[in-house]
């Protein structure tokens, strides 16, 4: 790892300031993605800033939606009674991820911040119409994820929590790569009354995306055979040592299958 | 550079360590504790699994400096004395290990999920030693060690 500088500051408005001082600064959450990055000298931050001292761990129920601080940990998330009643998808996604030291550590804030293409919360994000809370402004999901590992947020914006509405009914499925456990393919589906959103993650060479076809399908006959119809074209979609394009096209049709026929 | 102050198995530390000191270099290196490894320093395989506040960290993906002020057991502060842990002495009983470099993280992980959960199914002990990787052994011993040692620790399977 380059030589770099560590700060930890006690609030988010600390935290802005000294990243600005830094020069060029990153924000340090549960540092499972950053630090093998910095390790692996494909990152050299000035400086660092811890913000897990700025008070944004947080699980709270407020009615229409559940709001989670940034620095919440995916074993909160996975283990929190007020997930699993509001949205257990979410709760059920959390404890998928990584191994259980990952989910020791690593934050929600952390994981949709960076849009890893592979990571499972940007899929819950986009299909249960989140929210995202910045420092100085809201930020709405449709709206926030740019493209592989690009958020619409600025350099100085610190994402301080996240709020999901509640659907009627959810499920998250992946297909998890057998060594990293990263999703080959995930598939977040919403019920929303008669809306349906489906989310895939690990699939689109911009990231996350949603996948409209499915949606307007599922949205006039929510099924798992209805699925079946809808043809997935592969264009776009992430080619690498793991899986073609054309593979994971059938990997989108077979987690929603999967995540339609087992939602509750 | 900067001083830094934790708790290691019940003992003050303090050192002058750089900002991107790892805490794994920390506790083998600035402290001589060498029971907690490194095997692929990547984050994947679990030998330098440590408890951070009681719950199970990989030590290579943590800088020293994120650990100020921490309560940290490594694999040497298990043991009362000469007396094992149970953990360790189910390892020991039931063979769950060859080469024995990734156990110091899997008594780590194991009684982490057990102390969580003590009456883990062998399924939820398989999960749970998703981050532990071991090149010799095909896990069959390490999970019956770790069954037997939940049972030494009060489960009921």
């Amino acid at each position: 790892m380059y030589s770099t500088k560590y700060v930890k500051p006690n609030s988010t408005t600390e935290a802005l300031e000294a990243i600005k001082s830094l020069g060029e600064g990153k924000f340090l959450a549960g540092g499972m993605t950053l630090i093998p990055t910095l390790k692996q000298r494909l990152a050299s931050p000035d400086g660092l800033v811890d913000i897990s001292g700025c008070k944004l761990d947080s699980i709270a129920d407020e009615g229409e939606t559940l709001k989670i601080g940034a620095m919440t940990r995916h074993v909160s998330v996975a283990e929190s009674a007020v997930v699993k009643k509001a949205i257990p998808a979410l709760a059920k996604l959390a404890d998928g991820i990584g191994d259980r030291q990952v989910r020791n550590r690593g934050t929600i804030g952390g994981s949709v911040a960076n849009n890893d293409p592979s990571a499972c919360y940007p899929s819950a994000v986009l299909a249960l119409k989140a929210t995202i809370h910045a420092n100085n402004r809201s930020i709405a999901a449709d709206d926030f994820f740019t493209g592989m590992f690009e958020t619409a947020l600025e350099d100085d914006e610190i994402i301080e929590s996240i709020s999901f509405s509640k659907p009627t009914k959810a499920n998250y499925v992946k297909f998890p790569n057998p060594a990293s456990r990263y999703a080959m393919v995930g598939v977040f589906v919403a019920q929303f009354g008669d809306e349906v959103r489906v989310a895939v993650t690990g699939a689109g060479e911009g990231g996350v995306f949603r996948h409209q076809e499915m949606e307007s399908v599922l949205s006039s006959n929510f099924s798992a055979d209805s699925v079946s119809s809808v043809n997935i074209d592969s264009d776009g979609l992430i080619s690498d040592l793991h899986a073609s394009a054309e593979y994971r096209a059938n990997l989108i049709k077979e987690m929603t299958k999967r995540a339609v026929g087992q939602i509750h | 550079m900067g001083e830094i102050s934790l708790k290691l198995n019940g003992k003050l530390e303090t050192r002058d360590v750089a900002d991107n000191t790892l805490l794994v270099d920390f506790i083998r290196e600035h402290v001589g504790l060498t029971g907690t490894h490194v095997g692929c320093d990547t984050s994947q395989c679990g030998a330098c699994v440590i408890h951070l506040d009681g719950v199970s960290v990989k030590a290579c993906t943590i800088l020293a400096k994120q650990a100020e002020g921490a309560d940290i057991t490594t694999i040497e502060g298990l043991a009362d004395g000469d007396a094992l842990h149970p953990m360790q002495e189910a390892f020991h009983e039931n063979h769950g290990l060859q080469c024995g470099f990734c156990t110091p993280g899997m008594v780590m992980s194991a009684v982490e999920m057990v102390t969580k959960n003590k009456d883990i199914s062998e399924d939820e002990i398989r999960e749970g030693l998703e981050g532990n990787i071991c090149r010799c052994t095909g896990y069959h011993n390490i999970v019956q060690s770790v069954k037997a040692g939940a049972a030494k620790m009060g489960g009921k399977n």
